[in-house]
This record gives structure tokens, sequence and C-alpha cells, in this order.
């Protein structure tokens, strides 16, 4: 998967759960400051990636923004 | 055909009440922590009162309202995780301090799903020529505050206490009925919640006392597992008893964190107006919570004669449980 494919996945994981506009999440979108995300809502983005995309991902991996999403991710199914 | 009805429901909780304010006074923790991320406002929590006592208090309830003679019970189940003993069962106690000499008496261990279970145990032992029980009193009973480690911010928010229950008969002439369940057990995931848990001997003759230990929980883990397994669980039964989700008419589920609910929701694609929430009022009952919305429900006059309904516990176990009733 590319970075676009997998920040486009990220992104249409994030709206349906934080119920954002789709054009407000950047790459550099910080997830709780920004987009006002709790833990829970962070733990919940990464159970969706976990079903949608076949990988397990530890929900405190220490991730901020969108971008730190998209790179944990594309780590991760590169790694599978 | 004979079919169950559900009879009627009745609920008890202990009158102490302790809000989120109350124990942020007590733990570093805080009403807009608990409640944002579990809809919990508060919880009642028992002084005094054991498991039976409360499970005895709906017991009375029920024999009130129902009008029912306590003798003409065949069969007596409590579902709970905290027993006041290991022995006798919680439901012996009951049947004893009621007088429902007729009645066998047993408890059921499935925690959240304890009602459940106990549902599709009366299903069992009503349907049976072998046992022909006829009326069954099932009743979700915990008083969890004696097994929570209150040093533990993270669980000790998170439960209360209660009891509520119901009346089941087998009848020729109802439309009510038990249309069709699901149960799954992952005993393999058993240690992301634990209560109550004992130690062997380390030595004999032993040495110090002996430990029972609080209860505990991998909170992400269940919560997880109840979002994923419960939607499985569900469609399920639904399957089973050829019916829709559309043609549901209400979602009763445990009441663990209403986050969990509206996750649930979603992953059926079903809207959260069906899912209706009590946790806000009584935390998470475990064994309770399902019947104490349940009560609720009919007693509001939301819940009506001839709608179905899917009830649905996750817990300890762990487990998983729905049953599909016509009401």
């Amino acid at each position: 998967m590319t970075e676009q494919e997998i920040f486009n996945k990220v992104k249409d994981i994030v709206v349906e759960q934080l119920d954002v506009d789709a054009d407000k999440v950047k790459m550099d979108s910080d997830i709780k400051e920004d987009l006002e995300a709790d833990s829970l809502d962070v733990f919940e983005i990464m159970n969706e990636l976990e079903d949608e995309l076949d990988i397990k991902l530890e929900a405190d991996e220490g991730v901020k923004t969108i971008k730190d999403v998209v790179a944990y991710v594309k780590k991760e199914v590169e790694a599978k | 055909m004979e079919t169950i009805k559900v009879v009627k429901t009745a609920s008890y909780v202990p009158a102490k009440v302790v809000t989120n304010d109350d124990l942020s006074q007590i733990m570093d923790t805080s009403d807009e922590w608990i409640s944002s991320r579990t809809g919990i406002k508060q919880r009642h929590v028992s002084v005094n009162e054991n498991t039976s006592q409360l499970c005895f208090n709906v017991a009375k309830l029920l024999l009130e309202k129902s009008g029912w003679d306590a003798a003409s019970i065949d069969l007596l189940i409590v579902a709970t995780m905290s027993p006041d003993s290991y022995t006798p069962a919680t439901a012996a106690l009951v049947q004893g301090k009621i007088g429902a000499h007729n009645a066998i008496a047993f408890d059921v261990s499935a925690a959240c799903s304890g009602f459940i279970y106990g549902l599709n145990v009366a299903e069992k032992f009503m349907g049976s020529s072998n046992t022909a029980c006829k009326r069954v009193m099932l009743i979700g009973g915990e008083v969890l505050s004696k097994v929570i480690d209150w040093s533990d911010r993270t669980t000790a928010v998170l439960f209360g206490d209660g009891a509520a229950g119901m009346l089941l008969e087998q009848q020729d002439d109802s439309e009510s009925r038990f249309i069709a369940s699901s149960l799954h057990t992952y005993g393999e995931l058993g240690d992301k919640l634990e209560a109550g848990k004992t130690e062997a001997l380390t030595a004999f003759p032993m040495t110090g006392e002996h430990q029972i230990k609080a209860f505990s929980m991998s909170g992400r883990d269940v919560y997880k597992f109840a979002t994923h397994k419960v939607p499985l669980s569900i469609e399920e039964a639904v399957a089973k008893a050829g019916v829709t989700l559309d043609q549901v008419d209400y979602f009763v589920l445990h009441q663990a964190n209403s986050r969990i609910v509206t996750q649930i929701a979603k992953r059926l694609e079903q809207p959260l107006a069906k899912f209706p929430m009590n946790i806000a009022e009584y935390g998470n009952t475990s064994a309770a919570s399902v019947p104490l919305l349940l009560d609720e429900l009919i007693t509001n006059k939301t819940l009506k004669r001839g709608q179905v309904i899917v009830l649905s516990g996750f817990g300890g176990g762990l487990t998983v449980g729905t049953q599909i009733i016509k009401y």
C-alpha cells in the first residue's frame, strides 16, 4: 500500500469515528488537539485499522498526528 | 403450542448513591473523565446488604407483582459473579428465604453474560419433559463493591451494585415466546477479567492466610472483545430466529460502557435510538444490568407486548450471549 492509500483509509475511519469533516483531516492534524479525539477514540481508530488491514496495532504507540498513524500503519503493513 | 412468557420483571438497588464527584474525593479522577469515557454519572453501592439480600428483595417484588405463591415456583436461578459465598448458592439462600420449597435452586456464573446464560438454562429446563418446569424465577444480582479494588481508579469507577429479575411461565395461549439464542465462551481470554481469584496452597500444612484477589480487568481487551463479538452474536441469533435486524424493536445490551453500546449499534448499522441505556444511573452492574434495563423499559411502558427484543450480555469468561424474545 502506498502512503496515499493508507492516508485515505485512515481519513475514512477518522471521519466515521470522530464525525468530523473530511477536509479537516490532514497529514499534520493533531488527533487530540485538532480533531478533538480522546484516548478511547484513538483506540477505536486503531481497532478499525486493525480490522480493515489485518494488522496488529498498539493503541498507546505514542501517535500524535495523522502522519504518525500513517507511518505506524505503513510500518506494520510492510512487516506483515 | 406451549411457549415461554416473561410474566413480570422487578428490580432493586441499594439506597446509597455514589456520584462521580464523590469518587473524585477519594481517588484521582473527575466527573468529566468518567462520564465522557463511560457514560456513567453515578452508581449505587450496597452497605450491609449482600447479594442474596438484593436478590431476595427482587424476589419479594416479583411475587407481589404476580400474585404467585412461592411454592408454585419450580426453578430459581441467580446469575451472579459476586455470590455471598462459594456455597450455599445465592439462589438457594433466596429460595429458602421466600419459601419456594418446591423449586430447585442454583447459581449461574457467567459474569456480565450471566443473565442471558440463565435465560438459556431456564428455557432448557422448561422445555424438557424430564424436568417439566412450568414456573421459573430468574434473578441477576451483584454486590461488586465488595470485590472491587478501590485503589484502582481504572476499574473502581465503572461498577455498581443492584439486582433485577423476571418470572417466566410456560403458557399455551401466549404470543410471547423465546425465539432464538446464541452463546459463546472464549476461555483462552479468561485472564482479561478476573474477580475473586483464589490461590492453591503453596505448602502443607498451610502458612499465612487464604487469599482472595480483587477485581482486575484489561479494559482495552474487553472493550475490543465486546465491540467485535457482540455484533457477531446478535447477527447469529437474528439469523437463527429468521428475523432481520430492522425487525428488532429494541436491543437491550449489557450496560458496561455507553461507548461500547454506540460502537455495537454502528457495527450493526442500526439507529442508536433502538439501544436504550441507563448506565448513567447505575454503572456496570454485571449480571443485573440487562434485567435492570429491561424492567425500566417495561415499567415506563417503552416496551410493549408483542415487540421483539434482543437481550445481549458480554464479559467475564470471556463470555457473550444473546437471547431474542418476543415480549
